[in-house]
């Protein structure tokens, strides 16, 4: 496979670029598998890539039934940030968050990772004091994070309206600098090439029509082009198809699906270096590297599979977007789009063993799975190396909805993504 | 954007008036010192969440403020019909 460098891109540019290799193959699938993972999204890729490089765990496929980064890989807002305030889940995500920042260099691609920094505004006395009590939550465990008053929010964001002439003026906000973007669909591309480099057979355009299981042991899956394909070890790493590769295997998963929205703009010249995301007006906002808005709303609250979202709910976010930054009441938006997000009961993903023996589940990620994505692979891929579940990943078992462990993040994770 | 039928209101009123409550049916265990953790657990938190027709519970939190029932679909969003409390559906759901 060739390294891509500045030197190869000139070399390339002799040729008018029309000798690139192909950035993974197409392979037919083997027989049997060490591991298979089941789903070709972010996540999915991630841990095929850790299991291959990091693991050892060489001879695995990854299953997708569409193409590789199909769904709400490429749909997110593109946000990265590890401030979520309970300590399972902060160093779950600050785990990620640490492997984002030499991300491009252990991939050998650009995921164009932009620590521009993370505001969380507050515009309520329960606000602030929510925003102070995860800011030294986040501190104790070792996650960068300041509060600031609307003077310092001011000198950050220069366009945004900190005065108090406003309906829910803006009264502080925590301030996470590590935080940032990342390009959405080089993160899939880059895991997958770096997978595929490492020798894991990527299986596109074929769907898991079923699970074999025999004994209560998982023992491979069934696919609609290539018949069974045996396996050690199955990983399900499916968002909103997860309920219905549960009810393959037996048991059932306390999801529920709905439509998240998000929209762009047009591409404007560059006016906003950071993200700015509100809980309480209910939106965020970010500018690309080609200059548009990237605007996000919230889920719709009932359960919905249609790839859109409803019109009250973008008008909310727009309503809100616009009495934060009066300056872009005009600027005209491009494109509207929905994903279906499998949310949880306590605003948590589901990283768990199952009642099936060898059958792993990752799911649950509801709003907010881009960001964890190099840090979901890493520690599904250590659980699937070893077969039982990494540190990290223990407290996300699925059977905490039966015991009670339950870790209550919608503070951190409600709205804001 | 749903209209949406409030059978106490007796009009079709935007679905912005409404609120999606989720799940409808959902029995209470009639002695929840009785269930098994794994009993209460799915009593709790364990819901359907079907590619189809889908029994859910709405409230009109901005008109009557009373609860009733809907049949709707969660692919084509088609509402089916909407039902009072203690009435049956007459559409049947796959699970």
């Amino acid at each position: 496979m060739q390294k891509y460098s500045g030197f190869g891109l000139f070399k390339h540019s002799l040729n008018h670029h029309e000798d690139w290799q192909r950035a993974w193959r197409n392979p037919t699938p083997k027989k049997k598998y060490d591991v298979i993972i089941v789903g070709g999204g972010g996540h999915g890729l991630a841990t095929a890539y850790y299991l291959a490089k990091q693991f050892g765990v060489t001879n695995v496929a990854v299953i997708e039934k569409g193409y590789l980064g199909g769904g709400n890989t490429a749909r997110n807002t593109t946000i990265v940030r590890s401030n979520y305030l309970w300590d399972e889940a902060a160093h779950l995500y600050e785990h990620a968050m640490k492997l984002w920042e030499g991300l491009s260099q252990d991939l050998n691609y650009n995921v164009m990772f932009s620590q521009r920094g993370v505001l969380n505004l507050g515009h309520t006395l329960q606000d602030m004091r929510d925003i102070e009590r995860r800011v030294n939550a986040n501190r104790l465990n070792g996650v960068d994070g300041e509060v600031l008053d609307p003077k310092q929010i001011k000198e950050i964001v220069p366009h945004m309206d900190c005065s108090e002439n406003t309906r829910y003026p803006i009264m502080g906000a925590s301030w996470q600098p590590r935080g940032g973007v990342a390009r959405h669909d080089a993160v899939a591309w880059g895991f997958a090439r770096g997978a595929d480099m490492h020798g894991v057979d990527l299986i596109q355009q074929t769907e898991v029509t079923d699970l074999i299981i025999e004994d209560g042991t998982i023992t491979g899956v069934k696919t609609n082009r290539y018949g069974e394909i045996k396996a050690d070890r199955v990983g399900c790493v499916v968002a909103g198809n997860s309920g219905v590769l549960a009810k393959m295997a037996g048991f059932e998963l306390p999801l529920e699906s709905h439509p998240l929205q998000a929209l762009v703009s047009e591409p404007i010249k560059p006016i906003l270096d950071t993200v700015v995301m509100s809980n309480h007006v209910h939106g965020y906002v970010s500018q690309s590297d080609k200059g548009d808005l990237v605007i996000g709303a919230g889920i719709d609250g009932y359960n919905g599979y249609g790839q859109r979202g409803s019109f009250p709910t973008i008008e909310h976010t727009v309503q809100a977007i616009v009495e934060l930054f009066p300056i872009f009441s005009r600027v005209r938006m491009n494109r509207q789009w929905g994903g279906i997000v499998d949310t949880c009961p306590d605003a948590c993903p589901i990283i768990s063993e199952t009642p099936v023996k060898n059958l792993f589940f990752n799911c649950g990620w509801g709003t907010g799975g881009f960001k964890a994505t190099p840090g979901s692979g890493n520690v599904f891929a250590a659980s699937l190396a070893k077969g039982e579940m990494h540190e990290l990943a223990k407290p996300f078992s699925m059977f905490r909805f039966h015991n009670g462990a339950l870790i209550d993040e919608h503070g951190a994770a409600g709205v804001a993504h | 954007m749903f209209h949406i039928y409030c059978p106490h209101c007796g009009e079709y009123r935007e679905e912005e008036e409404f609120h999606a409550k989720g799940q409808a049916h959902i029995a209470r265990p009639l002695d929840p010192e009785a269930c098994s953790d794994k009993e209460w657990g799915e009593y709790l938190f364990f819901r359907k969440n079907p590619r189809g027709l889908h029994h859910e519970l709405w409230v009109h939190a901005a008109g009557c403020r009373k609860f009733f029932n809907v049949t709707r679909d969660t692919q084509t969003y088609e509402i089916k019909e909407v039902y009072k409390i203690g009435e049956q559906p007459s559409f049947v759901t796959e699970e």
